[in-house]
């Protein structure tokens, strides 16, 4: 099981809501793929007034834990009043604190991520923040109060996979206790079963299931190659070898040394 | 047969003309006070493209769009049928063939790739801009308030009248034997499941460039498109947000801008004529529905096709109150009663 800032999930993959053909399939993928925590950006979708209340009504009829991102923001001031909104509208201490420092690649600005987080952790808030690979950013946004932390697996909706997947075994080996969710740039599913074999606690995507061409089959994937990933990692795989080892024994053959 | 047609915006005026050359007796009911004022058809773009749809759209709305294109072509002498040319930016390009993908795995055929020299013999304005684009020869647009008009001249000329700012609970439904509710977001008190997605644009004057034909632009965040007006004018659509407000934000009239600046540098030069946003009412699927409630029918949820799938939901209109069918493709309220009976 996963926990997160104290709630238990049985799913190790969460899901965002934008850009499906419509809110029915992203429903129908939810259900599929049996994610519990789904993410929603505010600013677009102006929650905080009535405008945009069909849309969470849907998204609140899936039941699951709902995680407020604060995307598009440039700016700690930005992202913190964007937090107070989530907090108000979706009634949760929960936020993914998402700085862009550069907009191209949507890449995290980790100062303004860092100094963000110190504010609304003192808030009360449970940040899970969007980052890098970095160990010494990690540091900073665990010594600031966050108990999550959120690697980007490759740059938003990019499908690339795990850029530098030996940074995340760093983070794992250095951060055994913290949950590590993979967040950003999956493409298919075995991006993600690799980033739970490497030992990460789950990975959240959005892209890769909104815009594949059948939305829910891709969900159930994920799903699957999400499960197959933990099991493995648990289950402890062989280390690769140089040498081709026969799987059956070979009974009645000569050794010749 | 009276038919009362709540709303004139393209589906209700649609319905009114298919019920009326069906024999029906038919009025028109208009809360706005000219045509289009308060409809979202006003700020379409117009573009009737059932292939290109199925990028995103279920092959129903291809299946109906098709239909559409011909009633279109047939009635409305200044449907362009020139097709749709869709481009990509070079660092794009994947999104070029995932178009074609999704698209040519619904229906095989209907594009043709087209390198730099194609795209310019199609669009010389367009020239050295794209290496690669799709060509839609069979997909056609309209100047969508044009259209309106066309259509309440022809209601007019069948003697439908249109009476504007009168509202379709007033009394002058009474003696209806059915009334079609084409009210868009305005019926939401009974169809709770209807919502708003905001799409804003703009329309431009550009004495620099011109197209002959609506060009898409793909992207993965700022997907664009431009529709030709006539009179040097360029339609730039449109966003699609999950609200119903109908404000213009800062933000999507940059990134509008920003995107159609990238297409051609000229369209920076251009004059903005007009900044516009409108409320789509679409369901849960974004298809549309046939509901039909006692007297009244409602035909909804046209979302971001209205002129793409009102003339085959005014086909269907007609068929359901005159002939007594139903189409449980988009009749998802009455299919079950159909079936029982």
């Amino acid at each position: 099981m996963l926990e997160l800032y104290g709630k238990t999930l049985s799913s190790r993959l969460l899901l965002g809501t934008s850009r499906y053909p419509s809110p029915a399939i992203l429903q129908e993928a939810v259900r599929t793929c049996g994610a519990q925590v789904v993410t929603v950006s505010l600013r677009r979708e102006s929650g905080a007034e009535r405008s945009g209340q069909a849309f969470w009504s849907l998204v609140r009829d899936l039941d699951v834990a709902v995680l407020p991102n604060t995307a598009g923001c440039h700016t700690v001031k930005e992202a913190v009043t964007t937090a107070h909104m989530a907090r108000e509208v979706f009634g949760t201490p929960w936020i993914k604190l998402e700085v862009t420092g550069d907009d191209e690649l949507l890449q995290p600005d980790v100062f303004g991520l860092v100094e963000a987080a110190r504010i609304l952790c003192a808030e009360g808030f449970e940040v899970f923040p969007y980052t890098t690979e970095d160990l010494g950013v990690a540091h900073r946004l665990l010594e600031a109060g966050c108990r999550v932390l959120m690697p980007w697996g490759a740059p938003i909706g990019s499908g690339r996979g795990l850029a530098n997947p030996w940074a995340l075994c760093a983070l794992r080996t250095r951060f055994a206790d913290v949950p590590l969710i993979v967040d950003a740039g999956l493409g298919v599913p075995s991006h993600a079963a690799t980033a739970m074999e490497l030992g990460c606690d789950g990975v959240l995507l959005n892209t890769a299931v909104a815009q594949a061409g059948d939305p829910v089959k891709m969900a159930g994937a994920f799903a699957r190659a999400v499960e197959a990933g933990r099991m493995a990692y648990l289950a402890g795989p062989m280390e690769p070898r140089d040498l081709a080892v026969p799987s059956t024994p070979t009974l009645g053959k000569a050794f010749l040394a | 047969m009276q038919v009362v047609v709540a709303g004139a915006g393209v589906a209700g005026l649609c319905c009114a003309l298919e019920l009326a050359e069906r024999g029906a007796s038919v009025q028109v009911l208009e809360r706005g006070a000219t045509l289009g004022a308060q409809s979202c058809s006003w700020y379409a773009g117009g573009m009737l493209a059932p292939w290109c749809e199925l990028e995103t759209a279920e092959p129903l709305v291809a299946r109906l769009g098709q239909e559409s294109l011909r009633w279109w072509s047939a009635r409305i002498a200044s449907v362009a049928r020139h097709g749709t040319l869709v481009v990509a930016h070079g660092r794009d390009e994947p999104e070029l063939a995932r178009f074609a993908r999704r698209t040519g795995q619904a229906a095989p055929g209907r594009y043709a790739w087209l390198d730099a020299e194609g795209i310019a013999a199609l669009e010389p304005d367009l020239a050295g801009r794209f290496r690669k684009a799709l060509l839609f020869n069979d997909e056609g647009h309209l100047e969508p308030r044009a259209a309106l008009h066309s259509l309440a001249d022809r209601l007019h000329q069948a003697g439908v009248p249109i009476r504007f700012g009168v509202t379709a609970d007033s009394q002058d439904t009474a003696d209806a034997d059915h009334v079609v509710d084409c009210t868009g977001l305005a019926a939401r008190a009974a169809l709770a499941d209807l919502r708003g997605v905001k799409g804003e644009m703009l329309v431009l004057r550009s004495r620099d460039i011109a197209f002959r034909r609506p060009i898409r632009v793909l992207h993965p965040r700022w997907p664009l498109y431009l529709v030709p007006r006539g009179e040097d004018r360029i339609m730039v659509g449109a966003t699609t947000i999950e609200s119903d407000d109908v404000r213009v934000t800062a933000r999507s009239v940059l990134e509008l801008l920003g995107a159609a600046h990238a297409v051609h540098p000229a369209l920076g030069e251009a004059d903005i004529v007009e900044i516009g946003a409108q409320a789509r009412p679409a369901f849960p699927d974004n298809l549309p529905r046939l509901r039909l409630r006692g007297r009244t029918l409602y035909v909804n949820g046209l979302y971001r096709h209205g002129f793409l799938l009102a003339p085959a939901l005014a086909r269907m209109t007609a068929q359901v109150l005159l002939e007594g069918k139903r189409f449980a493709e988009v009749m998802d309220e009455n299919s079950r009663e159909w079936r029982l009976a």
